[in-house]
């Protein structure tokens, strides 16, 4: 699939958002169950502002020294038996992938929850060279069931309701039950364990691997990651290059920060641990073990003022937080990176051409920046991305160009601002009724569309002062 | 004490009378106010949009019109917050970025001021009236006004207070973005508005025109007869 998902142009994937009233219904009550529960648990342990401080260091420290800890991670996993890969594109992740499964002759691979896989498209990189891809994670099953791309990164199917889900089993899998959640999910998982058992490959993602000890996380709630990683005799783990953490120590406090900041956990169901391939006296884990390390554009945001961004644990509290995917669902961002992260990171990993409008999906607001467990100052990065893109990218409208440039004159020579506030309410006179503007011309039009526009008054703020010192003087 | 009225230029050309009441409840507390006549805009529409060059045009204006004044008031938490963007903004000129330093120190939104400063919680106004109160994104979250407009408005004799459902939610103005993304906004203040609805409140109360005038927009669209006002408004209603 890659980063961007579908080719309507902005205004038509947000129009789409907008006019969806089910995905909205269906934002609006997960936004309100994951931002109460995530103030429930930051509020629980206590502290929070001294974990997210924690929780900043511990991710810039590791950025900083991100050469070091790869090389340590590497050693370590093949002292424990596993195979290293470090993919500089998506291509090369693929295709060792690819190689991986051609080797071991594998029909069937049965996939975790992974982001990285979708960014790299992994799963029709697999299904062109013949491979049967199943995604066990139940948002992602539905998902693929449907051929629909992820909305969040968390709960990749929130733009969906239990109706449709229940269709979607009907018309694919035969389904016959109710919409109760309870049953649908018995179903999948009676589904699923078929697939588990006949699959030849395990892929998962990793959400942190432990540099020290070679150890790839996975932090769960379906239990799913434990059966892709101990049926099949390979387990391949595909990693963004960031998301490694120096000990197990670092490890306890951003694994509190992502459950608590993604679901209001203080633990998910599950949180699981491997490290390295199964030894002679062991009873499980694979015999063989490769971690695919992806920087696909991850290594030269590296040592820029976006460095922050890597910071990302992918919990989504900004996702949750923010108002304007509230309204317009993940969709309509383009990129399987949606909400405040995905408007920063998209159009570093995949340029501004294709996401230029992204950086402009805020109002920034900032809650998003006061959501993020690690402090990513996401709402700061937005309006650098939307200088680069008029600056060094000359990408804005040239109508707005010239706004601008008109804006600059006007409020760099008091002279010229006085004059236009004084004549301002005389310039809109012919749209004023009632001391209300209905229908605004130019960039009132958006405007007015949907709100009134207020008539400017009739004696302004600067009038008055001067006549009231007038009168002073005089007194 | 010497303060230079920052109005904003929101108020200045819509809303006079936030002004004037800005004015007056600053004299009511011993202030001596002047009004430095070179001010303008801010540039926050401009730095937003990622015209920063453009913007720094505005903001040497700013600094050139407040340079001389011992401390800067404004009633809007957004346009003080872009003061104080301006020392980071002109990082890469020394000498404009100290200016801009020495007036971003001593720039401060009204209740702010009147709370940090001035040590007022109790400006002993009266309004009789049911109210709801929105705190806008950039006072709240930037500059981290949160408390000040609550401990004002609660020692307000008559008014009685409701809380706004998801209160903290952005009503969807952003300045720019309101005209960039029209139907976005347009279904952020929707919400805003129901929310304020089911308060059951005569009055909305705000701290930034902005916000004020995309909600108030909003209501006048739907025929909500919810009146809006700026919070200068109230705290200098006797
Ligand atoms: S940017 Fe921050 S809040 Fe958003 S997903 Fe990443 S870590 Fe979570």
């Amino acid at each position: 699939m890659g980063i961007k998902i579908g080719d309507k142009p902005y205004a038509e994937r947000i129009q789409a958002g907008i006019e969806n009233s089910f995905m909205r219904q269906a934002v609006s009550s997960a936004q309100g169950r994951f931002r109460s529960g995530r103030l429930k648990a930051a509020e629980e342990l206590g502290d929070w502002e001294d974990w997210r401080t924690l929780g900043e260091e511990i991710r810039h420290h590791t950025m900083e020294n991100l050469d070091y800890y790869l090389h340590q991670l590497s050693e370590q996993v093949e002292k424990r038996g596993g195979t290293v890969f470090f993919a500089e594109t998506a291509e090369e992740a693929n295709a060792y992938v690819q190689e991986v499964a051609k080797k071991k002759q594998a029909r069937k691979v049965v996939k975790s929850k992974s982001m990285v896989t979708e960014e790299i498209g992994l799963n029709e990189a697999l299904e062109k060279s013949g491979c049967e891809v199943v995604e066990s994670d139940l948002g992602e099953w539905i998902l693929q069931l449907d051929e629909d791309p992820p909305s969040h990164i968390v709960t990749p199917a929130l733009h969906k309701n239990k109706e449709q889900i229940r269709e979607t089993f009907a018309n694919k899998k035969g389904y016959t039950k109710t919409d109760q959640p309870e049953e649908l999910a018995a179903f999948a998982r009676e589904q699923l364990r078929k697939d588990f058992l006949e699959a030849d490959l395990g892929v998962t993602g990793c959400n942190f691997a432990v540099a020290e000890s070679g150890a790839v996380t996975l932090v769960t709630n379906e239990g799913n990651a434990r059966m892709v990683t101990s049926l099949p005799d390979t387990h391949i783990a595909v990693m963004g290059m960031e998301r490694v953490v120096p000990t197990w120590e670092e490890l306890e406090v951003v694994v509190s920060l992502l459950t608590r900041a993604a679901v209001g956990q203080k633990l998910t169901s599950y949180i699981t641990a491997l490290t390295g391939t199964r030894l002679e006296d062991e009873t499980d884990g694979p015999e063989d073990f490769h971690l695919v390390i992806v920087d696909n554009g991850r290594l030269k945001i590296l040592g820029t003022e976006f460095q922050s961004a890597l910071h990302c644990i992918r919990c989504a509290a900004c996702i949750n937080a923010c108002p304007v995917y509230r309204h317009v669902g993940g969709h309509s961002y383009g990129s399987i990176y949606p909400g405040p992260i995905g408007a920063v990171l998209t159009p570093l990993l995949d340029g501004y051409e294709d996401h230029k409008d992204l950086p402009y999906a805020s109002t920034l607001c900032a809650a998003c920046t006061e959501a993020c467990p690690v402090k990513i100052p996401l709402h700061e990065h937005l309006i650098r991305h939307r200088e680069i893109i008029v600056e060094r990218e000359q990408r804005g409208a040239k109508s707005e160009e010239w706004m601008m440039k008109g804006f600059a004159k006007w409020a760099s020579t008091p002279a010229a601002y006085k004059m236009s506030t004084k004549m301002a309410r005389t310039a809109m006179k012919p749209w004023t009724k009632d001391e209300q503007i209905e229908k605004g011309p130019g960039p009132l039009k958006g405007w007015t569309e949907s709100r009134d526009f207020p008539a400017p008054a009739k004696k302004n703020f600067r009038e008055w002062y001067k006549q009231r010192e007038k009168r002073r003087g005089e007194a | 004490m010497k303060v230079s009225l920052f109005i904003t230029c929101l108020c200045d050309t819509f809303t006079p009378d936030v002004g004037k009441d800005t004015v007056q409840l600053l004299e009511r507390y011993g202030c001596d106010v002047d009004f430095p006549a070179n001010q303008t805009c801010c540039g926050q529409p401009a730095f937003n949009s990622g015209y920063k060059q453009e913007a720094i045009k505005a903001m040497k204006q700013m600094i050139r019109a407040f340079e001389a004044s011992q401390y800067v008031v404004g009633p809007s938490g957004s346009c003080v917050q872009m003061i104080k963007e301006y020392p980071h903004a002109l990082k890469d000129e020394p000498e404009w970025r100290e200016r801009a330093q020495a007036v971003a120190e001593k720039t401060y939104e009204l209740t702010q001021f009147l709370v940090e400063v001035l040590h007022v919680e109790d400006v002993k106004s009266t309004f009789q009236g049911t109210a709801t109160y929105h705190p806008s994104c950039h006072m709240t979250r930037l500059l981290g006004v949160k408390d000040a407009p609550r401990i004002l408005l609660e020692n307000v004799e008559g008014l009685h207070l409701i809380e706004l459902p998801m209160k903290e939610d952005c009503c969807g103005f952003g300045g720019t973005f309101a005209v960039k993304n029209a139907a976005v906004s347009g279904q952020m203040v929707d919400e805003k508005a129901q929310h304020i609805d089911e308060t059951g409140a005569e009055y909305l109360i705000g701290g930034d025109m902005g916000c004020l005038m995309n909600m108030g927009g909003c209501m006048s669209r739907n025929k909500q007869d919810v009146k809006v006002l700026h919070i200068a408004q109230v705290l200098n209603s006797q």
